[in-house]
């Protein structure tokens, strides 16, 4: 009975903990929010930020991107040949780019590589007490540190995401066209047909802005909310990778039943 | 005395259900520099924290420049820490840009001087901390020492009424320490600044104080000049000031008899 009144009581106070953590971070987001107009009149702060949240991820996501497209133009041949039909190897590779693979990659990598990094900064700025350094300057650490890193991943990753689709249809097309034989023309011809600038890629480029808000959104929450210490950051970081990868995945579902669900 | 900058009454402070302060009142005057004194985990940051409005209290007031902290507004509240600057225990250095940019780093953020402005001031406040050769270093290349005078030229550089120093001395060599109770001092005579110094380290805050405050327990248990402290009749403030390892603070931490541990072994 004790064991069954402790579980109860454990749960009871894992719930309010996740609610009152969700509730912070919705007040965290409005902060935030409520300081992008500031943000925006110090571009040179978004600037600098662009460069280390986007600029650096650029390596892993050409090189993702690239191997990701070469992937999808072997497999998608492979299928492809068996109904005569690789000459539309082109839309294949470029619709799984643009409307799902570009955007969702970008966004998980984008995670692993800048979202982390955030999470870690801020953290370890938050445990050297330069946070609370800042507020004792009448700086306001949201508007100055935070809202110019959230603004730089949500501007960054949809430019990422398209680096990442444009670089995967080349992969694809160095497979199809250069190695396996697939007439040059009728791929890039076939794309142009078929992939609609307003259902596909607007739709994936929707994607990516809203992955951009969710990542940054999560990534800067964590290490704005991580303990103090050296364990708190850690598990900020990790908390960060996690959730954001849930998060990506979920709404991914979610925007594509909403984009492509009819 | 002259009017007090601060003004504490009955101030009352909980970390969940620990109570830190339970019925404080001190004044802190203009031009002085206040010793805040008192073993480890009394609560001694955590009342420059209070000062500052970076906490709420439970109760009480607290009032500085006649404004009461805990209920200004976020404009209010920023206004009036622009008149305050505030040394970090761990000098709270920004860590991506080098000392002349930490120090510029709030006259650039509240200013809109000429950049020729912010550099001779800049210099200034690092000649007066004896750091100006250091002005290229990143955070990461100082000692412990010679980052919290880098702080301390940061947190002056707004020229402040009022400046909160949390543990100056805390893991400062000899010379470290001698030379930022020299600064100290100086700083606050020449700038006709206010001072706070929150600390444990008896001799060095005992020598530059004008006042001296000693926290236990939730409450101020003595107050005075510091060399009339020396010769309270308090048993704790002899006890304190005098290092003596027994006496009302306990050697002991509170514990079940000896003899009946001893005997739950077997």
């Amino acid at each position: 009975m004790t064991l069954m009144l402790d579980a109860i009581q454990q749960l009871g106070r894992a719930t309010l903990d996740f609610f009152e953590r969700l509730g912070r971070g919705h007040l965290f987001l409005m902060q935030v929010l409520v300081s992008v107009p500031a943000t925006l009149l110090r571009p040179r702060l978004v600037l600098r930020q662009m460069h280390s949240v986007g600029v650096l991820t650029l390596l892993i996501i050409v090189v993702s991107g690239l191997f990701v497209g070469m992937v999808m133009g072997l497999q998608g041949y492979n299928t492809l040949v068996d109904f005569g039909a690789e000459d539309s190897l082109g839309v294949l590779v470029a619709l799984s780019l643009v409307r799902e693979l570009g955007p969702v990659v970008t966004a998980l990598l984008f995670a692993g590589r800048a979202g982390s990094a955030l999470s870690a900064e801020i953290g370890l700025m938050k445990a050297t007490e330069q946070l609370s350094g800042m507020e004792m300057m009448a700086v306001d650490p949201v508007r100055r540190v935070i809202a110019p890193r959230f603004l730089s991943a949500f501007l960054s990753m949809p430019l990422l995401a398209a680096i990442f689709s444009a670089i995967g249809v080349y992969g694809g097309w160095f497979i199809g066209v250069s190695l396996l034989g697939v007439d040059d023309g009728a791929f890039w011809s076939q794309m142009q047909d078929k992939v609609d600038l307003h259902g596909d890629v607007y739709n994936g480029v929707i994607k990516s802005v809203v992955f951009g808000f969710v990542v940054g959104w999560i990534a800067l929450f964590e290490g704005y909310d991580a303990v103090p210490t050296a364990e708190g950051v850690s598990r900020a970081t990790t908390q960060t990778v996690v959730h954001s990868a849930l998060a990506v995945l979920g709404l991914d579902f979610v925007l594509t039943a909403l984009m492509f669900g009819d | 005395m002259t009017e007090p900058v601060v003004q504490i009454r009955d101030l009352r402070f909980a970390r969940g259900n620990r109570l830190i302060f339970d019925g404080v009142n001190l004044d802190i005057h203009a031009g002085c520099v206040t010793a805040i004194m008192g073993p480890s985990g009394t609560g001694k940051t955590t009342l420059l924290k209070l000062i500052g409005g970076q906490l709420r209290p439970l109760s009480g007031s607290i009032r500085v420049n006649g404004e009461e902290v805990p209920s200004l507004g976020r404009h209010d509240l920023y206004r009036m820490r622009k008149q305050l600057g505030m040394l970090f225990q761990s000098g709270a250095l920004l860590t991506d840009i080098n000392v002349f940019e930490n120090v510029a780093y709030p006259i650039r953020e509240h200013t809109r001087l000429p950049e020729a402005l912010v550099r001779d001031l800049v210099l200034m406040k690092l000649e007066a901390v004896g750091l100006r050769g250091a002005a290229g270093l990143m955070p990461s290349e100082l000692s412990g020492g010679m980052a919290r005078r880098v702080a301390l030229a940061r947190a002056i550089a707004l020229d402040p009424m009022m400046v909160l120093y949390d543990e100056p001395f805390t893991g400062q060599d000899p010379i470290s320490m001698g030379v930022l109770v020299k600064l100290i001092r100086e700083l606050n005579d020449a700038l006709y600044m206010t001072s706070v110094v929150v600390s444990h380290d008896v001799a060095e805050t005992s020598a530059i104080a004008d006042y001296a405050y000693l926290l236990s327990n939730g409450k101020v248990v003595d107050h005075g000049e510091p060399a009339a402290l020396r010769e309270s009749e308090s048993r704790w403030s002899q006890q304190f000031l005098k290092a003596l390892p027994d006496g009302p603070v306990a050697f002991h931490y509170p514990a079940a008899p000896f003899y009946d541990d001893l005997m739950q072994g077997g």
